[in-house]
């Protein structure tokens, strides 16, 4: 078998359309999984035990699970019992939630990397706990953790062909599709990992700039 | 337990001297009750405070009191509990047993309907709010600059406006003599600058009590005498009350008008400066002394 350029032409728009599911769904569930993964992790550090103790075994069941699992427990088995979800709110919950238990141990490294002494100093001070976390402790503990959370989002940028499982048509669900109809898998195969390697190359860059950037903002 | 009065001092609490301003030269201990009948509140009083990490204990049944504007030096050996007795005060530990009175209201305790219970955060940052503290490693927020050191607490915790908490902050430089770094990040500063930077910070908030804790032991010794003489200034200028740690026998003579001995989570001597460098009662503090000056300190 050989390349044709005329079927790979013909094909991709399908797989453009497939390649902006597939950002989108990256984007929306790395917000969640940032935003999620933060909350977990000022839970975690939590001196109340009913705060600490739940989110633990939470954040616990969900890391030492499949996330094929978890993706089919959302979509397949929670409509049993009446909960509806798109493929789409499955794809994202899902794939956010799992990631949210990885970020969320990031944000615990970075937040004890910041000395006990600016805590101290936050309560001689009289901060409140809301003040002492968004103006002394995240300020100081995000900037170095910038590089581990770009690669999570990356991870889950290359994960999101799972999410085809679940009948989203993300870039790799749209070349199953083309590839199963037109019974050719070399041209649309190739240009998803193509399509891949150059967003995954893109965005470590723009992380790169992201990072050196927050560094020269914080002296 | 107290009377239910010590819960009703909140508002007379704002009625502090101001710290800057008009120089109020040998003022201290100045009472600030004006009813002569009534004996003056102490404004730090320990009571029976116990103090232990599992079954280490620190501090047993430790019991002494402080009169408003009075300038105590705590010495004593490693361990015996000095830097334990600051951070009780600034509630980052909670005693284990007893209970410690601010201004007559309790640190530890509070009401809640009627009934007596270990005091929530809301009810610690109230009474924060009366102290200051200055550590031995400074903990400036290195992401802030000199000026925004100064000016973050007040302005959080809404006590002034932007515009008042930065001239309140260059006044406080000033007297630190550090107006000309109030742009600088706090890495660009020597040991000596950051802790007089620290000492502007705890001074924003118009604390009526100061705890420092060895404030000059991580300085290279040619940066101690700055730090000191800002606080030999503070201590001339204010009536703050100020509880300062040391290893520095001969700042302790100058500073205080009283100092305790520690040995052991124990005070084993109470009194004026004089009394206890030169004619001690007991033979510990004597046998402390002469380690201080075999040591090579004067004292
Ligand atoms: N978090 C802790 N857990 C267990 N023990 C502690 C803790 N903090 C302090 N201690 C112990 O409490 C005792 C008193 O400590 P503290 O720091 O109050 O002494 P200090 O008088 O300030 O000593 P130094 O002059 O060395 O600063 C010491 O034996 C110390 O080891
Ligand atoms: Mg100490």
């Amino acid at each position: 078998m050989s390349w044709s350029w005329a079927f790979a032409l013909e094909i991709l728009p399908a797989l453009l359309d497939g390649l902006i599911v597939t950002v989108k769904v990256t984007l929306i569930s790395s917000v969640f999984a940032l935003v999620v993964g933060l909350s977990f992790a000022i839970a975690k550090a939590s001196r109340v035990t009913w705060v600490r103790h739940p989110v633990l075994l939470a954040t616990e069941g969900i890391r030492r699970t499949p996330l094929l699992v978890q993706l089919y427990f959302l979509f397949y088995v929670l409509p049993d019992f009446g909960v509806l979800l798109s493929p789409l709110t499955a794809g994202i919950i899902g794939l956010g939630l799992h990631y949210a238990t990885y970020t969320s141990e990031v944000f615990r490294a970075g937040i004890e990397s910041v000395p006990v002494g600016q805590w101290e100093a936050a309560t001689a001070t009289n901060l409140s706990p809301y003040h002492t976390w968004t103006h002394i402790i995240l300020p100081q503990a995000l900037p170095p953790m910038i590089p581990a959370l770009g690669n999570y989002v990356i991870a889950m940028f290359k994960e999101t062909p799972i999410l085809s499982a679940i009948t989203i048509l993300d870039l790799m669900g749209e070349a199953l599709a083309q590839a199963n109809f037109n019974y050719r898998y070399l041209e649309p195969i190739t240009l998803v990992a193509l399509g891949f390697l150059i967003v995954s190359l893109c965005s470590a860059a723009i992380i790169k700039i992201l990072e050196a950037r927050l560094r020269l903002e914080n002296g | 337990m107290t009377s239910s009065s010590s819960y009703s001092g909140l508002e007379e609490a704002s009625s502090k001297p101001h710290l800057c301003g008009a120089a109020k030269r040998g003022s201290a201990a100045v009472p600030h009750h004006s009813n002569p009948d009534r004996p003056e509140t102490p404004i730090i009083e320990f009571r029976e405070v116990g103090k232990s990490y599992g079954t280490f204990t620190i501090l047993d049944k430790l019991s002494f009191s402080v009169r408003p504007g009075e300038h105590l030096a705590l010495i004593g050996p490693s361990g015996s509990g000095k830097t334990t007795i600051l951070r009780l005060l600034m509630t980052l530990e909670t005693v284990t047993a007893g209970e410690i009175l601010i201004d007559g209201r309790s640190l530890n305790r509070e009401e809640r309907s009627g009934k007596i219970v270990q005091a929530s955060e809301a009810h610690l940052r109230r009474m924060r709010a009366e102290i200051g503290m200055v550590f031995q490693h400074f903990n400036l927020f290195p992401h802030k600059t000199v000026l925004e050191n100064v000016t973050l607490a007040p302005v959080l915790t809404s006590r002034l406006s932007k515009e008042e908490a930065k001239n309140r902050a260059f006044e406080l430089l000033d007297k630190v003599g550090l107006t000309n770094k109030a742009d600088e990040y706090p890495a660009r500063l020597s040991g000596g600058q950051k802790q007089r930077v620290a000492i502007a910070r705890a001074l924003a908030l118009q604390p009526k009590i100061l705890l420092l804790d060895e404030i000059t032991s991580a300085l290279d010794p040619e940066l101690v005498e700055e730090v000191l003489s800002v606080i030999t200034d503070l201590r001339n200028e204010t009536n703050m009350t100020m509880l300062l740690v040391t290893h520095e026998m001969s700042f302790a003579k100058d500073f205080a008008d009283r100092v305790l001995f520690f040995e052991q989570g124990k005070i084993i001597e109470d009194g004026p400066p004089a009394k206890i460098f030169q004619e001690p009662d007991h033979e510990r503090t004597r046998s402390f002394l002469r380690k201080v000056i075999a040591a090579g300190q004067r004292v």
